[in-house]
């Protein structure tokens, strides 16, 4: 029995890397769900939009690391967020305006909006691979640990090292103000409540004499935002590579959906749900186990319930077992 | 019958009546008392049309409201009583006929476009923003305006002291009548000058319906003009000051509220009365 260890093994492992995941994932729901809710279809381009905007990204952070600006400690790409986000949400826009606006100018069922989404999925997944190519890209600089395995051994004297990395630190950092920006906007704000009045009652808020093309670009502003940090933080704790941002589509949905679609808490809720799901059922409890159970009992095997390559059946089954005992997610959010 | 051509359910029972009905009214020629020289201050006049491409609803149907005065429309099950307030208020397009406030023609106006003129419009359902507390739904209505809207929302909860009690609590929580006035005071947030409301007390109950309907006095006394349909047409009549029955989208009677409760016709086909 060594729970000491446990806890820090437990730490390394599963809870830090399940509670960065869990906020990058917060934030692609958040897009995913301010869309439903406003726009009224699930958007099939919001992985493919995260890549795009963390593609401009890190084209920025080339150029000014080209140019010699650093951000000392810091990854240079959180310098060229903005200019990540400035560029997807002209993107966005420009693809509503060409697009999206001709079938709501329609009224077309949402299912068709769907189907839309998924030709604009197409497109902007080629447009990235064109770009930027297929590979594996890392665009992380700056210190890469705030605290080492090996010094934290060193500075506790556990058999276990727990080892913080810059890139989640600064994953919950920023997530944490993107929600809290966000919250305050809608909530807060005139043209948030406007969002939030359309979102609730598209005819009264008409009647009300608001602007329903204003709400839609806010919107597409605000979703840019949201995916385009969502997958830089992404990229810089794990990294970049186009095909791992279309897959990350499902976890995305799964916790929009597990959450309550429409439901920005529910989003966030939704997302540290799935994280920690497949985080825990995809970890091998081996060790854990070993520091926790008494000598006798200690497993032979890894005690891992799924391989990580099926960390997609994890949200899959979440999402599958929501959608049957609960429809409208945790939150209460629209029924799909 | 020759005036409705094909159209229409031709449905005469609906009138429980084995009379003729009276023809449509011509333009100048309106029942009751004759309308006084100046004009009103909100009239549909003539109003033919119906929804999208479909058949037309309305036929020649003329509804006005004198300003500061309450406007009362009833009339059978699918008479068109909403429909003629909807269009009215833009929101389906007349194939002739003319809307006009304060004597501007604004037959080609957008409802958002005739908020902004001072009408305000309250539908029968779904008429308040449910996920939203009551006073965000009061800032709502007031979206419009960029003057400062706490005198004017003090206005609304003098009227209506339960809203403030509520006012953080989400519309979608309270009772229907409570919700009621949440949607007659988004409406009254855009200081309007007249107020439209479709059947303001479906679904309410009649003590409910009672104190809505000195409400809505209440509001015509500060100057609003007011024009309403109303399912429970005996109570509406007794606080209006001009009643329209409709018959299958055309005007069938009008006149004050009295003289339309004292009309033998109107109470035996319309009223349920004797």
């Amino acid at each position: 029995m060594d729970p000491l260890n446990a806890i820090v093994a437990l730490s390394n492992f599963v809870l830090i890397p399940a509670l960065a995941y869990g906020a990058q994932l917060a934030l692609g729901a958040l897009g995913v769900t301010l869309i439903y809710g406003i726009l009224r279809f699930s958007n099939f381009a919001h992985g493919d939009t995260m890549a795009f905007g963390t593609m401009i990204t890190i084209l920025s952070t080339w150029g000014l690391q080209g140019m010699g600006v650093s951000f000392g400690v810091l990854p240079t790409a959180l310098l060229a967020l903005p200019f990540g986000i400035l560029g997807t949400a002209l993107f966005l826009l420009l693809t509503d305006r060409t697009i999206y606006a001709f079938y709501r100018k329609q009224r077309a069922a949402p299912v068709i909006l769907v189907i839309v989404s998924m030709g604009v999925m197409f497109v902007m997944n080629g447009i990235v691979r064109f770009v930027i190519g297929v590979d594996d890209i890392g665009f992380a600089d700056g210190e890469r640990f705030i605290i080492n395995a090996r010094d934290f051994r060193d500075m506790t004297g556990l058999e276990e090292g727990l080892a913080v990395r810059t890139t989640t630190v600064i994953t919950l950092v920023t997530a944490a103000i993107a929600v809290a920006l966000l919250f305050w906007f809608l909530n807060r704000t005139r043209t948030g409540k406007s969002m939030r009045a359309y979102s609730d009652n598209e005819d009264l808020a008409l009647l009300s004499g608001i602007n329903p093309e204003r709400v839609v670009a806010i919107t597409w502003i605000i979703v840019a935002a949201l995916a385009t940090t969502a997958g830089v933080l992404y990229g810089l704790d794990k990294s970049f590579k186009a095909f791992t941002y279309f897959q990350l589509l499902l976890p995305i949905f799964a916790s929009a959906i597990v959450g309550g679609l429409g439901s920005p808490i529910g989003a966030i809720a939704g997302g540290f749900v799935i994280a920690f799901s497949e985080v825990m059922i995809t970890y091998a409890w081996k060790k854990v186990l070993g520091y926790m159970a008494p000598e006798a009992l200690e497993p032979d095997g890894l005690v891992q319930l799924m391989s990580t390559d099926y960390k997609f059946a994890v949200s899959f089954a979440i999402l599958i077992i929501v959608l049957l005992f609960r429809p409208t997610g945790l939150f209460r959010g629209q029924s799909v | 019958m020759s005036d409705y051509g094909s159209r229409g359910n031709k449905d005469r029972s609906i009138t429980k009546s084995s009379d003729r009905l009276t023809a449509p009214p011509q333009r100048s020629e309106p029942r009751g008392t004759p309308r006084d020289a100046s004009a009103p201050f909100l009239i549909g006049e003539a109003m033919t049309g119906g929804y999208g491409r479909g058949a037309d609803i309305l036929h020649s149907c003329t509804i006005a409201a004198e300003a500061g005065q309450i406007a009362v429309i009833v009339g059978p099950n699918g008479a068109g009583k909403s429909t003629a307030m909807k269009a009215i208020f833009g929101m389906l397009k007349l194939r002739e006929g003319a809307v006009k406030i304060d004597g501007d023609d604004i037959t080609g106006l957008s409802p958002q476009d005739r908020v902004a003129k001072g009408m305000a419009f309250v539908p029968q359902t779904q008429n308040v923003f449910t996920s939203m507390s009551v006073e965000e739904n009061l800032e709502m209505g007031a979206f419009l305006r960029r003057d400062d809207i706490k005198g004017t929302m003090a206005q609304v909860y003098d009227l209506f002291p339960i809203l403030k009690d509520k006012r953080r609590q989400a519309a979608g929580e309270l009772s229907g009548g409570q919700r009621q006035q949440v949607a007659v005071g988004r409406a009254l947030m855009t200081q309007p000058k007249v107020l439209m409301l479709d059947e303001p007390t479906a679904g309410v109950s009649p003590i409910v319906m009672d104190e809505l309907f000195d409400r809505i006095i209440e509001i015509a006394r500060t100057g609003i003009t007011i024009l309403m349909v109303e399912q429970n047409a005996r109570q509406a009549l007794e606080i209006a000051h001009k009643g329209y029955v409709l018959v299958q989208g055309a005007n069938a009677y009008e006149g004050t509220g009295e003289e339309l409760l004292a009309n033998e016709e109107v109470r035996r086909t319309f009223l349920g009365g004797r």
